[in-house]
């Protein structure tokens, strides 16, 4: 059932879809936004969290780990956000260090070990910048990631299910299929950042990004992503299991697909689908 | 080994320690120029085909082009995609003229120029970006250029060396310099898969997504003595933190401690270094394959 309209609780309104990419920017942070473990938890059966990168630490803004879809085991990761200022604090807001991508590249590596397809769900404003960050390279954390899912010898499915942002998020993001929720969306950084960066003038945020191209619908078109999972009018918070459902049959037919496929196409398709990637004349 | 020896540094490179490399000029045209490392007005001539300050031994930004000139043997380097330019994928007001006002201004059509050349005899690909050209930032062109480079040096089993110089992704081609990252970090690992060397050189600034993907990848990660080197900005850094942060924080210096740079090597050494590290790579390379 697709609403037209839902009663909001968070903001106490009955809400219309909503369009322009800035609505989309508010919807992707909201909250309430179902999170990757919820995800995670209504998708997949008998799912074991494997933590820590054997190296530094366990990052609990990113989740991993071993479920069941249907019958078939695969690898899940995602990047964790809260609900609650608590949980967000908790989560780093959803921005990982570099021990987050070490524990996913990790997880990766045993996936493709145990012939495991692997699925992602992203949903961060970036990789997080602080001191500890840079001391343990969260620049060759992220590399490394683009560096080894190129190859990674299973299908890799990842789904944007509210920011994407920036380099923090490809690094989960060199998938086979890359998909969006709706109300996601994915960018090179914040409206906000490129606001300022640019204009010098962060209140110039919404104008950013409409300029940017960042919505589900924008990205389909330029080929970046591949398919655009629908939610709720307002959001997926309004109808949980109305995306998550949809999404758990979507991530069925795609990895019994990607299954089908011979290592060598594979690789060969996931190389070829980001070296099409740009925009210059000879 | 002589070539790793450093020449002794006088004392005032304290003093350029201090200064924010994000300012630091590149050689403008004139007789004379401001150095940032120590505040001295020095004649241009007097700074020597290596752009070093014969007051302080700061080191000068160089282009591209120069960059080649004193990295390849004389009369060696075959530039690859010299008319490769961007278009506008986000029509972003003014990007076309930006473009080509940089190009007039560096003589380059973007911020890297590629090509293949020799170092000391051996034969290798080498990329070289360019600071002066919108901050050496990477889209289509950038990854475009460089992805063939891995390509190029793939096919026909050569080394590739990058010289990185660059604050990260071009936020005029937005999410389409995103992908560049993706791109370029899959060729260099098919590069890599065929057992071939990649060497990255880091000079100043080295930062965002060029940090986060190619610049990170090198089988040896060379480094220019105090270039700027990281994934975020200093200042959003001090905006997190709420906190100054350390002058030598993202210095070349300060990776190598923590393990993220093979080696740190002075400017006037580095045709040197480069030459040795391709002979012991091809050495190796004809006892395996042959
Ligand atoms: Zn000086």
């Amino acid at each position: 059932m697709y609403l037209q309209k839902y009663y909001d609780s968070t903001i106490g309104k009955v809400v219309k879809p909503m369009s322009s990419a800035s609505d989309k920017v508010k919807i992707a942070r909201k909250v309430s936004r179902p999170t990757a473990l919820e995800y995670i938890n209504h998708i997949f059966t008998g799912f074991i969290e494997l933590h820590g990168d054997r190296n530094f630490k366990d990052d609990k803004a990113v989740v991993g780990g071993i479920a069941y879809l249907n019958e078939t085991p695969v690898t899940v990761i995602g990047i964790q956000k809260g609900h609650t200022t608590e949980e967000n604090i908790e989560r780093n807001f959803g921005s990982p260090h570099p021990e987050g991508y070490r524990k996913a590249l990790r997880l990766m590596k045993q996936a493709e070990k145990f012939k495991r397809p692997i699925i992602t769900f992203v949903n961060t404003s970036g990789a997080y910048c602080g001191v500890g960050a840079e001391e343990r390279g969260q620049g060759e954390a992220i590399a490394r990631n683009l560096f080894e899912m190129a190859n990674l010898k299973v299908p890799i499915i990842s789904v944007i299910i509210g920011e994407g942002g920036s380099g923090g998020a490809l690094a989960l993001a060199v998938a086979d299929r890359v998909w969006m929720l709706e109300n996601s969306v994915y960018s090179i950084l914040s409206p906000e950042g490129f606001a300022s960066i640019l204009w010098r003038d962060s209140s110039r945020a919404k104008e950013a990004a409409e300029l940017m191209k960042i919505t589900a619908e924008n990205l389909l078109e330029m080929g970046v992503i591949d398919k655009v999972i629908k939610e709720a009018a307002g959001g997926a918070q309004n109808d949980f299991s109305f995306t998550a459902n949809l999404l758990k049959t979507r991530l069925e037919n795609e990895i019994s697909e990607l299954t089908s496929k011979d290592i060598q196409t594979l690789l060969k398709e996931r190389y070829d689908r980001f070296r099409k990637f740009g925009d210059f004349t000879e | 080994m002589n070539l790793f020896k450093k020449k002794p540094l006088p004392e005032k490179t304290e003093k350029a320690k201090k200064t924010d490399s994000k300012s630091t000029p590149a050689v403008p045209d004139g007789m004379c120029v401001k150095c940032s490392g120590c505040g001295k007005t020095v004649y241009k001539k007097e700074l020597g085909e290596n752009k070093i300050c014969p007051e302080c031994f700061h080191y000068f930004r160089i282009g591209a082009k120069e960059r080649v000139k004193m990295t390849a043997d004389k009369n060696t380097f075959e530039e690859f995609d010299k008319t490769m330019h961007a278009l506008n994928p986000l029509n972003y007001p003014e990007y076309e003229e930006k473009i080509k006002s940089m190009q007039e201004k560096t003589g380059i059509n973007d911020a890297v120029l590629s090509g293949k050349c020799k170092i000391g005899g051996q034969e290798t690909v080498l990329c070289v970006m360019d600071a002066g050209f919108i901050m050496g930032s990477m889209g289509s062109v950038v990854g475009e250029k460089i992805t063939r480079a891995f390509e190029y040096a793939t096919e026909n089993k050569l080394p590739i060396i990058i010289f990185t110089a660059s604050g990260g992704a071009r936020m005029q081609e937005g999410i389409v310099s995103l992908m560049q990252m993706a791109k370029v970090s899959a060729a260099a690992a098919k590069h890599s898969q065929a057992g071939l060397l990649y060497v990255t050189v880091l000079t100043d600034p080295t930062t965002g997504g060029v940090t986060a993907s190619f610049a990170m990848l090198g089988d040896i990660i060379l480094s220019e003595p105090k270039a700027l080197i990281g994934f975020a900005g200093r200042r959003v850094i001090e905006q997190t933190i709420k906190q100054k942060l350390p002058d030598e924080f993202q210095s070349a210096e300060f990776l190598l401690e923590h393990g993220f740079v093979d080696k740190i090597v002075e400017r006037e050494c580095l045709p040197n270094v480069l030459t040795e590290i391709l002979r012991f790579h091809n050495r190796k390379g004809r006892e395996t394959n042959e």
